[in-house]
Parts: structure tokens; C-alpha cells; sequence
């Protein structure tokens, strides 16, 4: 009888990955299972039962910024959404100007100009070597409360500056806002449609038809009409004023809003300046010079060639940056302005619930980033070049 | 035939050269005035420039230091005893020798970084505020890095040697703070200020590299219970903010471990910041593994080499060497970023700072402690970073 020759079980290559798999599970479990139940264990000699019931519970301590109205009656839950909104309203403001500020600092170091480019480059590497707490507490301690008494608050035009705060000047809404918004969502549409179709003319007959300057004079038309029509302008821009001990009208940021704003702005600023300058010089040179042999005009050539391709480039870093922003904002603990991080610290400190406000903290921010990196995948991947 | 005849009396016509401007008008006229909108630019640039620059020198020369000059000492080294204070010279003693040794051995980059520290000793030995047995230890150590130096350029074989030095140099630092029962323990709870900030930085740094490693070979692991797992724990991390990761490690890392385990503050700040790091070491990892050629994969199979062979001899090599300058970029970030212990309530650097200006003594001294502070971080990030730029020329990355 002849013996097959079989290999064993540990060098055979369909088993040895199951093995190797069960093996490593089994680690993760058991060490899993010792910290859980060390912590069941110790959580019950404190006499903490897990659960989220307590957000029912009255919170008890007041918010001082908040967007929707809160009172120290309303519940924990009520409070961790004003630390959610709170975080949204810097991370929506802060992505908006930093993104502006690091496109012109991008483009400032690009510039031929040689004080310019150098000037942007201090810029850079001053504020992206210096930990974002550090600026964050210097914008807080050093200059926004050390600002003068409010009745002392120093002017610039209509902004005025305190230690109570930031008043600028807020538009408001009236009666008319709605019509206003309908024409102009309308004008938008109608010109949009014109420029397209005297375009489409301009390519077929050849000869010049202005799509472009047509298309906003139809706008402005659209506008000129309804400002006749309605007699007041879209909104009314509230000037802010000293009364007392405090601002009337405008939109006051407190000293801790605008020092955790000012510092995420500056510092990611620099990031997407890199970000911007890098995809710039990442569409190939033969491309400009492609679009130049046509006789393209260099800002057709800016519109059509390079920035098409650079915002390949530049997008799946801008998102991560965008993520970056969002997720420093909750350094704003440090300086007492309420987010969902200092207010679920609060709540901790208040019923000793540490592990569910941690866990309501991270639910936050990771849902914040998937539904963010999920939208930004999208748009990549309609400008995405597609291949065969 | 025609005759062709030279006039040889006549003076010849010498082209002169175009008459030119000065080197330095021309180069103005090129990069500043070229047009009217650059010349523009440069004038609202130059206003700015002047503006700025006038006003922090003249803040710089004008304003009151003496507040860190008072708390130099807390800045730098927190409560440690004073007595005990000749542990942190014996393990900067040490780090000196190493840096003055690889100076001589590698020159490049490592020279960078020792005149760097050099430049910064001399610094505060010049510093009117500083003790005299400090100046003297200071001044000693200058000494032993010129003489290390040359030790190193005459003895090329230390190579090996003092790498291993440097691996040991972190566990040997914290053995000769902590004491560890062969001298008087000195609690890891009084260590502060930036001394901290650097153990932190680099304990998180030089654990988190290998964890970092690993994840990222799990992540592209065919095994697809370890790919996940690799994949959740990466994801998550860089989902979550570094601050909810150190509460976690504050407040859940005491009740995971039961009662049986103590550890100290600074210790679950270490784990916080590895953690933490680990996972943003691990995308780093995983995109130079990604940029190996799959013939490289096909060639090591073909030799017959096994998996792990395969890893440590052809992959990683190559791998590691196209991530250091993403690599040294995170170890800025995570540099940086020890300064968010200050909110856990650890003294760090930063922390120290807070405590600083909390004090009623140093009223209104805000601007003065953390442009200081602001200033130490952006020595050392400004450092990491130029050594970063350096070996990405050096090394070629993205030039084939």
C-alpha cells in the first residue's frame, strides 16, 4: 500500500490563515473581555449603571453662547445639542475662511513678486510650527480679553472691540427677504440658461455674442427690477452700538469664540496654502504650454486647464484639512467656550457619567467625518478623470 | 577673380556690451517692479513688512521679560527637586555625547540638528539670568560636543554602537528621572514643564513607530480578520479628536485596568498620545508600502524568499526609506500636539505657561509667557522641519 504524501496541518496553506486568524480574535476577545469587565466591575462600585437615561435629567448650569434657545432647566441632552450646534457654527465659519485665506496665501507664494512670495512663506512656517493651543491661548489671554472695558471698547468703522466681545455689523431678515431671495435664485437660473444658449449661438454661427456680459446684465436687470419693485434692499445691515453694558444690534462673538475662530483660521490656513500651492504646481508644464500653443488667453487658459486639473489634485488633502479643522475645534474647551466637548465634559463633571459622554463625544465627530469625507468622495469623484 | 582685400589700418569696431543696470536694480526691476501691479503688491507688501517688523521689535526691546526670567527654571524642568536636578544633566550629558558622536559619524542632516542644539546652548549661557553652575554645566557640555565630534570623524566604527545608544536612550532618560529603586524615586507627578513635553513627545514617538508598523502591515494584510481590525482601530482614531482620545485615556484607561494597576497621569498621557499617533503613522506606512512596484513582491517570491523575509529584506527597506520625510512631518505634528496635555491638568511646557499666568504675581504677562512658549515649539517644529525638507531631497522621494 502506498502512503500518500500529505503536508501537515501547521504548514497547510488553507488552514495555517484560519489558524492564524482564530489565534488573533481570540487575543482581541480576551483582552477585550478583561477590560470590559473590569470596568463593569468597577463601575458598579461607584454605583454607576451604564445607560443614557440621565440626558432626561435637568442640566442645571447655564450656556452662555448658544444658538437655540437654552435655559439651566432644560435637559442634558438639550445641552449636549447647543455643544453640537456650537461646534458646527465654527467648524461652517472657520472652513469658509480659511478656505479664502489659504487660497490667497497660496497664490501669494506663487507670485513672481519676490517680497510677496516671501512674505507668504514667513507666514506659513510661523503659524504651522506653533501648536494651535499655543495660538489659540495667545489670541484668548493675550489679546481678545486684555481688550479694553466695554465702555471704553475701541471702534474700527463699525466693528467694536471689547473684552465682552467682538460687535460687527449682521444683516437681518424682513418681510421682503423671501421675494428677494425667489428673484434671485430665478435671476441666477435665467442668466445661467442665457449664457448657455447665446454660447451654444457664438459656437455655431461663429460669430461673437457676448454670453458671459449678457448673462449678468440679465441679472442685474432682474435685480435693479425688484429693488424698484420691493424698495428695500435683501436685508437690513445692523450696525452694532453700545448701550449700557452691552451691544445692541449687530452680532457680538464672544472673546473665546473669536479666539478659537482666529487661531483655527490661521492655522489651517497655512496647511491649505501648501495644499493649494502643491496642486497649482502639479498640473504638468506641458499643459500651459499646450493651452498657449492654441492661443488660449491666460485667464481662459487659468479657467479650462489649469484649475480643472489642480482641483484633482487638491481635493482629497483639502477634505482631510476641512476633517483637521473640524476636529481642532474642540480645543475650544481650553478656552471656555462651549462645544459639544466642553459641554459634555461638563455633564461628566456634573453626574460622573465619564464613559457615555465620551462615547457621545466620539459618536459626534466620527458621524460628522464620515458624512463629510462621504460628500467630499463624491464631488472628487465627478471631477475625477475618467479613464478607460 | 575678384581680389578681396583687408583694410588692416583701420581701428576695429568693438562691440561693447549693452550698457546694464546693477545687478541689484536689475534683479528689483525683475521680481518686484515687472509690471504695475507687481510693483503694486511690493509696495503694500513692504508697508506691511515694515509695519509688523517695527512693532514686534520694538514690543520685543521694550516689553518687561523678567517673568521668564524669574521662571526659567519652572519653564523648563517643572518641580523636579533641585537636588535631584543632576539626573536631567547626566541624561542630557548623554545626549550630548550621542549627538556629537553621530555629528562626526553622519555629518548631513544630524550636523544640522547638533549646531542647532549647539547654537541654542550658547544661547542660554549667554542668558544674564542663568546660574553660574548651570553656565559652567553648559559650558562643559559645549566642550564635550566639539570633543565627541572629532571622536566621531576619527572612528568611523562607532556607527552600530551609537545607534543602539540612541534606541536605548529614551528607557535610559526615564530610568535615571524615575529612579526605579536604585535611586531615590522621583515621582513621575512633579516632572514638568518642557522636559515633559519632550519625554511625551518622544516616548509617544518611539512607541508609536513599531505599533504604527504593524497596523500598517495589518491594514494590507490578506487575513481579513486582522485587515479589519486594522482598518476600524485606524479609522477611528483619525476620525476622533486627540483631545477625547487623552479623556479616554484619563478617565476609561484606570477603569479598564481594574483596581490591581496604578498608573500616574503622564503615564496615560504617553498611552493617549501613542495611541493617537499610531494610527496617523500607520497611513504614512501604509502609503510607502503602496508605492512599492509589485515587481519587487514578484521578484522576492521568485527568489524563494518566506513572507517575513520577503517584509524585512526587500519590502521595507524601500518602504521606510520613501516615508521618513512623511514621517518626520507626523513626529512635528505629534511634537506639537503634546502641548493639548496642558487640558488634561499635566504640566507640561504649555501647562507650566497656564500656571504662570494664573498667578497674581504676573498680571498681565500673558502675551510675554506664551509668545515665549509659542517660541521654544517653533525652534524645535522649525528644526524637524528643515531636516524633513533636507532628507526629501536627499533621499529622491517622488524623483525616479
Amino acid at each position: 500500500m502506498k502512503k500518500a504524501i500529505t503536508t501537515p496541518f501547521w504548514r497547510d496553506k488553507r488552514i495555517v490563515p484560519i489558524l492564524l486568524q482564530v489565534l488573533f480574535s481570540a487575543l482581541v476577545l480576551i483582552a477585550g473581555y478583561y477590560f470590559i469587565t473590569n470596568a463593569i466591575s468597577g463601575l458598579q462600585q461607584i454605583g454607576i449603571k451604564l445607560g443614557f437615561d440621565f440626558l432626561k435629567n435637568t442640566a442645571g448650569f447655564t450656556i452662555s453662547e448658544s444658538m437655540i434657545d437654552f435655559q439651566p432647566t432644560d435637559t442634558y441632552g438639550k445641552a449636549l445639542l447647543v455643544g453640537i450646534l456650537n461646534t458646527l457654527r465654527i467648524a461652517f465659519f472657520g472652513i469658509i475662511l480659511t478656505s479664502i485665506i489659504g487660497l490667497f496665501v497660496g497664490i501669494a507664494k506663487l507670485s513672481n513678486n519676490w517680497l510677496l512670495s516671501k512674505l507668504a512663506t514667513v507666514y506659513i512656517e510661523l503659524f504651522r510650527n506653533t501648536p494651535l493651543l499655543v495660538q489659540i491661548f495667545i489670541w484668548f489671554f493675550a489679546v481678545f480679553l486684555p481688550l479694553p472695558k466695554i465702555q471704553e471698547a475701541v471702534t474700527l468703522g463699525p466693528v467694536y472691540l471689547s473684552n465682552r466681545g467682538i460687535a460687527i455689523p449682521w444683516f437681518e431678515t424682513h418681510s421682503n427677504t423671501v421675494f428677494w431671495i425667489v428673484t434671485i435664485v430665478l435671476g441666477l437660473i435665467l442668466a445661467y440658461l442665457l449664457s448657455k444658449v447665446l454660447l451654444k449661438m457664438e459656437m455655431e454661427s461663429g460669430k461673437r455674442r457676448y454670453p458671459f456680459i449678457s448673462a449678468i446684465g440679465l441679472f442685474a436687470a432682474i435685480v435693479i427690477f425688484s429693488i424698484i419693485f420691493t424698495g428695500t434692499g435683501l436685508i437690513t445691515i445692523h450696525t452694532p452700538a453700545v448701550e449700557g453694558r452691552g451691544f445692541v444690534g449687530g452680532y457680538t462673538l464672544s472673546p473665546g469664540y473669536s479666539a478659537i475662530l482666529v487661531g483655527l483660521v490661521i492655522y489651517t490656513s497655512t496647511y491649505i496654502a501648501e495644499i493649494i500651492r502643491a496642486g497649482i504646481l502639479g498640473v504638468p508644464k506641458g499643459q500651459i504650454e499646450a493651452a498657449k500653443a492654441l492661443g488660449l488667453k491666460n485667464s481662459t487658459t487659468l479657467r479650462l486647464v489649469i484649475f480643472p486639473q489642480a482641483i484633482r489634485i487638491i481635493i482629497p488633502p483639502l477634505t482631510s484639512q476641512y476633517l483637521n479643522l473640524v476636529k481642532n475645534s474642540s480645543l475650544a474647551v481650553a478656552v471656555g467656550f462651549q462645544d459639544i466637548v466642553s459641554v459634555g465634559g461638563t455633564v461628566m463633571n456634573q453626574t460622573g457619567r465619564a464613559v457615555e459622554s465620551i462615547v457621545m463625544m466620539i459618536a459626534f465627530y466620527l458621524i460628522f467625518s464620515l458624512i463629510t469625507s462621504g460628500l467630499m468622495n463624491l464631488f472628487n469623484r465627478k471631477v475625477q478623470l475618467v479613464e478607460r | 577673380m575678384e581680389e578681396i582685400s583687408f583694410e588692416t589700418n583701420k581701428e576695429p569696431d568693438i562691440l561693447l556690451p549693452p550698457k546694464t543696470q546693477s545687478k541689484a536694480l536689475r534683479w528689483m526691476k525683475e521680481n518686484l517692479f515687472s509690471g504695475w501691479f507687481n510693483a503694486l503688491l511690493t509696495i503694500v507688501s513692504a508697508l506691511v513688512t515694515g509695519y509688523i517688523l517695527f512693532h514686534s521689535i520694538q514690543f520685543i526691546f521694550t516689553e518687561d521679560w523678567s517673568v521668564i526670567a524669574v521662571n526659567f527654571r519652572l519653564l523648563m524642568i517643572g518641580q523636579f527637586p533641585v537636588e535631584e536636578v543632576w539626573r536631567i544633566w547626566t541624561a542630557f550629558g548623554l545626549l550630548t555625547v550621542l549627538l556629537g558622536l553621530s555629528w562626526g559619524l553622519w555629518k548631513g542632516s544630524m550636523a544640522h540638528v547638533a549646531v542647532s542644539i549647539l547654537a541654542i546652548m550658547v544661547v542660554m549661557l549667554v542668558m544674564p539670568f542663568i546660574q553660574m553652575n548651570t553656565r559652567l554645566i553648559l559650558g562643559g557640555n559645549i566642550v564635550l560636543l566639539f570633543l565627541t565630534f572629532f571622536i566621531g570623524t576619527k572612528l568611523p566604527k562607532l556607527k552600530v554602537p551609537v545607534l543602539l545608544v540612541w534606541l536605548l536612550f529614551i528607557p535610559v532618560t526615564i530610568f535615571i528621572l524615575n529612579g526605579f529603586g536604585v535611586f531615590e524615586p522621583v515621582s513621575s507627578n512633579i516632572w514638568g514643564g518642557f522636559l515633559l513635553t519632550m519625554l511625551i513627545a518622544s516616548v509617544s514617538i518611539i512607541v508609536s513607530f513599531p505599533i504604527g508598523l504593524l497596523l500598517a502591515l495589518g491594514r494590507r494584510s490578506t487575513l481579513p480578520v486582522v485587515k479589519y481590525f486594522c482598518v476600524i482601530y485606524i479609522e477611528f482614531i483619525r476620525g476622533i479628536p486627540l483631545i477625547t482620545v487623552l479623556f479616554i485615556g484619563q478617565l476609561m484607561i484606570p477603569l479598564f485596568l481594574g483596581n490591581g494597576i496604578e498608573i500616574s497621569n503622564v503615564m496615560r498621557a504617553m498611552i493617549g498620545m501613542t495611541l493617537f499617533s499610531a494610527a496617523y503613522l500607520a497611513e504614512n506606512i501604509r502609503g510607502g508600502l503602496q508605492s512599492i512596484p509589485k515587481g519587487q513582491y514578484e521578484a522576492a517570491q521568485s527568489l524563494g524568499l518566506s513572507k517575513a523575509h520577503m517584509m524585512t529584506f526587500v519590502i521595507l527597506p524601500q518602504a521606510l526609506k520613501a516615508v521618513i520625510p512623511a514621517c518626520v512631518g507626523q513626529f512635528i505634528s505629534i511634537f506639537k500636539d503634546t502641548s493639548l496635555v496642558a487640558i488634561v491638568g499635566l504640566t507640561d511646557l504649555l501647562g507650566m505657561g497656564q500656571k504662570l499666568v494664573a498667578n497674581p504675581e504676573f498680571l498681565g504677562k500673558q502675551m510675554e509667557v506664551f509668545l515665549f512658549i509659542g517660541f521654544i515649539y517653533f525652534i524645535f517644529c522649525f528644526l524637524m522641519a528643515h531636516v524633513s525638507r533636507r532628507l526629501e531631497v536627499k533621499l529622491g522621494v517622488g524623483e525616479r
